[in-house]
C-alpha cells in the first residue's frame, strides 16, 4: 500500500512537471470553452426543459474530450519507462507489477479528471447569470460528473493497456484513439441491430455507451452501466498487468 | 561465546545451471558460479555475450529459463520482495528521471524501496555525501553531465543498503577523469558490499575486481583471479633487448641457440640493435641474453619480457571462431 502511494505521488508529480500536461488542459479549457459557448446559444433567451448538462452533451466538443484526452494522458505511462530504460530500475524495486499498474493507473485517472474541471466552472457562470428556476440542479451535475470518472475509468485503462504494450508514446496513443473510438461507435449500432430482440440486440444496447451517457446528464444513475464501466475498467486494469508481467514469460 | 568454528558461510551468489532463452535465442548457457560475501567479481565478454542478461536474472527482472539463483540462500524468483531489498542494481546506461531532482530521485527510490520517511532522510543524505552529490542535490538530472549521472545511479543502487551490487557497464561512455572517480568509487564500495560488474572493457575488470568471468556466446570460458589468468594462459614471454653490437654477429649469436625459435634485429640509433627474441617453450630468456652482453663487453641499455595482458587472453578466448572445429 505505501509502495502504491509513494507511486500514485511520483506519477502525480510527473504530470506536474511535464509540458505536455499543461498543454493538455489548455486544450481541453479551450474545447470546454467552444461547448460552453454553444450552451450559451442553446439558452439565448429562451426556456429549456433539459437540464444543463444535457445540453452541453449534445455538443460534439464533449465527446471530443472524452475519446481524445485518455489517450493523450496515459501514452507515455509505460512506453516512456521503456523507452528510456527507467522500466529496469522500476521493475526491480521491491514492488509488484499490479502495484505499479495500479499506481499510473488511478494517477492517470486523477490527472484526467483535472482536466474537467473547467466545466464546473463554466456551470457556475451559466447559474450566476440565470434567474431563479434555472434547470441547473446539483444532481445532474453530480451524475454527470459521475458519467464521465466512470466512462474516463474505461479510458485511461484501455490507455494503460496500449502504453503497456508498445515502447512508442505516438503508437501507444494511436492504438488507445482507435480502440477507443471503436468501443465509442459500438453506439451508433443501436440504429441499425438494437431494435431487434435477439442476443446482439441486446449486447449492443448493453455496451451503448451514448445510452449510458445520456443517463447520466439527465441525472439518471442505473446500477447496469455503472457495474458495466466498473468491470470493464478492471478488466483492462487486469490485461495491463498480464502485459507488464509478460516479460517474464517471452 | 562458543569455540567451534562457524559453519561456514553460504555464497552470497549461488547461480546453477542458469539457462536463458528468448524465443529460440539462447542468451545464456547452462552457467553456474557463485560468489562470496565480500568479493568483488567481474563479468566479462564481448557484446552479447549475455552479461545483462545474467545480471537481470540476479536482479529479478527477468526469470530463468531452467537453473537456480539464489541471493544470500533466496531464491530470486520465488522471494523477489525479499532479494530485491538485499540488490542494488544499475542496470546498463543508468536509466533515469530526466525531470526530478537529483535528491527527489534519491528520495523517491530510498521510499519506493521500503525505508522510513526518517531512514530516507539519514540514507539520502550519506549517500549523496558518498557519491559527492551534494553540490548538485537540487539540480535537475537532465541537465546533469554523464559523469554526475553515474554517480545518480550508484547511489540509488546504494541507497537501501543492500548486501549485494550489481553493476552492468558502470563506467560506460565516461570521460577519464570520470571513469577514475567512478572507479575510486567502486574501489571504495568494495571494502564493505559483495559487488558484480559486467565489463567488455579489460582494464576496467583488472582494475577493480579480485575473480574474472571471462563470458562468451552463452557460457564461461574462464573464472580465475586476473593474475592466475595471466599465469595460465601466459604461453610466450618474448624478450625485448637494446645492444650495442653488430647486428649480424648478433643475429648469429641467437640463431643457434636451442631456448631461442625466432630473433629479429633491427638497428636503431648510434650503433645500438633492437632485437626481439621469441623462446620455444617457456624460458625465461632474459639472463641468457645479460651472460651474452657480459661475454661480449656488448654495452646492454634495455631489457624487458613481454607479459601477455589479460587483454590478450581476453581476445584470444573470445576471438570469433573463424572456421568451426568439432
Amino acid at each position: 500500500m505505501r509502495a502504491y502511494l509513494i507511486l500514485v505521488h511520483r506519477e502525480l508529480r510527473g504530470y506536474l512537471y511535464a509540458l505536455s500536461s499543461y498543454v493538455t488542459v489548455a486544450a481541453v479549457s479551450f474545447l470546454l470553452g467552444l461547448g460552453f459557448v454553444s450552451l450559451l446559444e442553446a439558452f439565448n433567451g429562451e426556456t429549456l426543459n433539459a437540464p444543463l448538462t444535457e445540453v452541453f452533451y449534445d455538443t460534439m466538443y464533449f465527446w471530443l474530450v472524452l475519446l481524445v484526452t485518455p489517450p493523450v494522458i496515459t501514452m507515455r505511462l509505460f512506453a516512456q519507462e521503456r523507452a528510456t530504460g527507467t522500466f529496469e530500475t522500476l521493475m526491480t524495486a521491491p514492488v509488484g507489477d499490479a502495484t505499479v499498474v495500479l499506481a499510473k493507473f488511478t494517477a492517470a485517472l486523477a490527472f484526467y479528471l483535472v482536466t474537467w474541471l473547467p466545466l464546473l466552472l463554466c456551470l457556475a457562470v451559466v447559474r450566476g447569470y440565470i434567474p431563479e428556476h434555472h434547470p441547473l440542479e446539483w444532481r445532474p451535475v453530480a451524475s454527470t460528473f459521475l458519467g464521465i470518472a466512470l466512462l474516463g475509468g474505461v479510458y485511461v485503462a484501455l490507455g494503460c493497456l496500449a502504453s503497456a504494450l508498445t515502447r512508442s508514446q505516438i503508437l501507444a496513443a494511436v492504438l488507445a484513439l482507435a480502440l477507443g473510438v471503436t468501443l465509442f461507435l459500438v453506439s451508433f449500432l443501436r440504429a441499425s441491430v438494437g431494435a431487434g430482440t435477439g442476443g446482439l440486440a441486446a449486447v449492443v444496447n448493453h455496451v451503448s455507451l451514448l445510452t449510458h451517457m445520456e443517463h447520466f446528464v439527465r441525472g439518471v444513475v442505473d446500477t447496469r452501466p455503472v457495474v458495466f464501466h466498473l468491470s470493464l475498467t478492471a478488466w483492462l486494469v487486469f490485461l495491463t498487468v498480464k502485459v507488464v508481467e509478460s516479460r517474464r514469460w517471452k | 561465546m562458543s569455540a567451534e568454528v562457524p559453519a561456514p558461510e553460504p555464497p552470497l551468489i549461488e547461480v546453477r545451471a542458469l539457462t536463458k532463452r528468448y524465443g529460440r535465442q539462447v542468451a545464456v548457457a547452462d552457467v553456474s558460479f557463485t560468489v562470496g560475501a565480500g568479493e568483488v567479481v567481474g563479468l566479462l565478454g564481448p557484446n552479447g555475450a549475455g552479461k545483462s542478461t545474467i545480471l537481470r536474472v540476479l536482479a529479478g527482472f527477468l526469470p530463468a529459463s531452467s537453473g537456480t539463483v539464489r541471493v544470500a540462500g533466496r531464491d530470486v524468483f520465488l522471494e523477489a520482495d525479499a532479494v530485491r531489498r538485499q540488490i542494488g542494481y544499475m542496470p546498463e546506461n543508468n536509466p533515469l528521471y530526466p525531470d526530478l531532482r537529483v535528491g527527489e530521485y534519491l528520495r523517491f527510490r530510498a521510499r519506493l524501496k521500503g525505508l522510513s520517511r526518517a531512514a530516507c532522510r539519514a540514507r539520502v543524505d550519506a549517500v549523496l555525501e558518498q557519491c559527492g552529490l551534494t553540490d548538485v542535490t537540487r539540480k535537475i538530472i537532465g541537465t546533469l553531465s554523464k559523469g554526475y549521472r553515474q554517480r545518480v545511479g550508484l547511489a540509488d543502487a546504494l541507497v537501501h543498503e543492500p548486501r549485494l551490487l550489481l553493476l552492468d557497464e558502470p563506467t560506460i561512455g565516461l570521460d577519464p577523469h570520470q571513469l577514475r572517480a567512478v572507479r575510486d568509487m567502486i574501489r571504495a564500495l568494495a571494502r564493505e558490499r559483495t559487488i558484480l560488474i559486467s565489463s567488455h572493457i579489460l582494464p576496467e575488470i583488472e582494475a577493480t575486481c579480485g575473480r574474472v568471468l571471462i563470458l562468451h556466446a552463452g557460457r564461461i570460458l574462464a573464472a580465475d583471479t586476473p593474475a592466475n589468468l595471466r599465469r595460465q594462459l601466459r604461453t610466450r614471454g618474448e624478450v625485448v633487448f637494446e645492444m650495442a653490437a653488430p647486428p649480424a654477429e648478433l643475429e648469429a649469436c641467437w640463431a643457434g641457440h636451442p631456448e631461442v625459435e625466432h630473433c629479429a634485429c633491427a638497428p636503431v640509433d648510434d650503433g645500438h640493435v633492437r632485437c626481439v627474441l621469441t623462446p620455444r617453450g617457456a624460458t625465461d630468456l632474459r639472463p641468457a641474453v645479460y651472460a651474452l652482453a657480459v661475454a661480449r663487453g656488448w654495452p646492454l641499455r634495455e631489457l624487458t619480457r613481454g607479459q601477455q595482458s589479460l587483454e590478450e587472453i581476453y581476445l584470444r578466448l573470445t576471438r570469433p571462431e573463424p572456421e568451426a572445429e568439432e
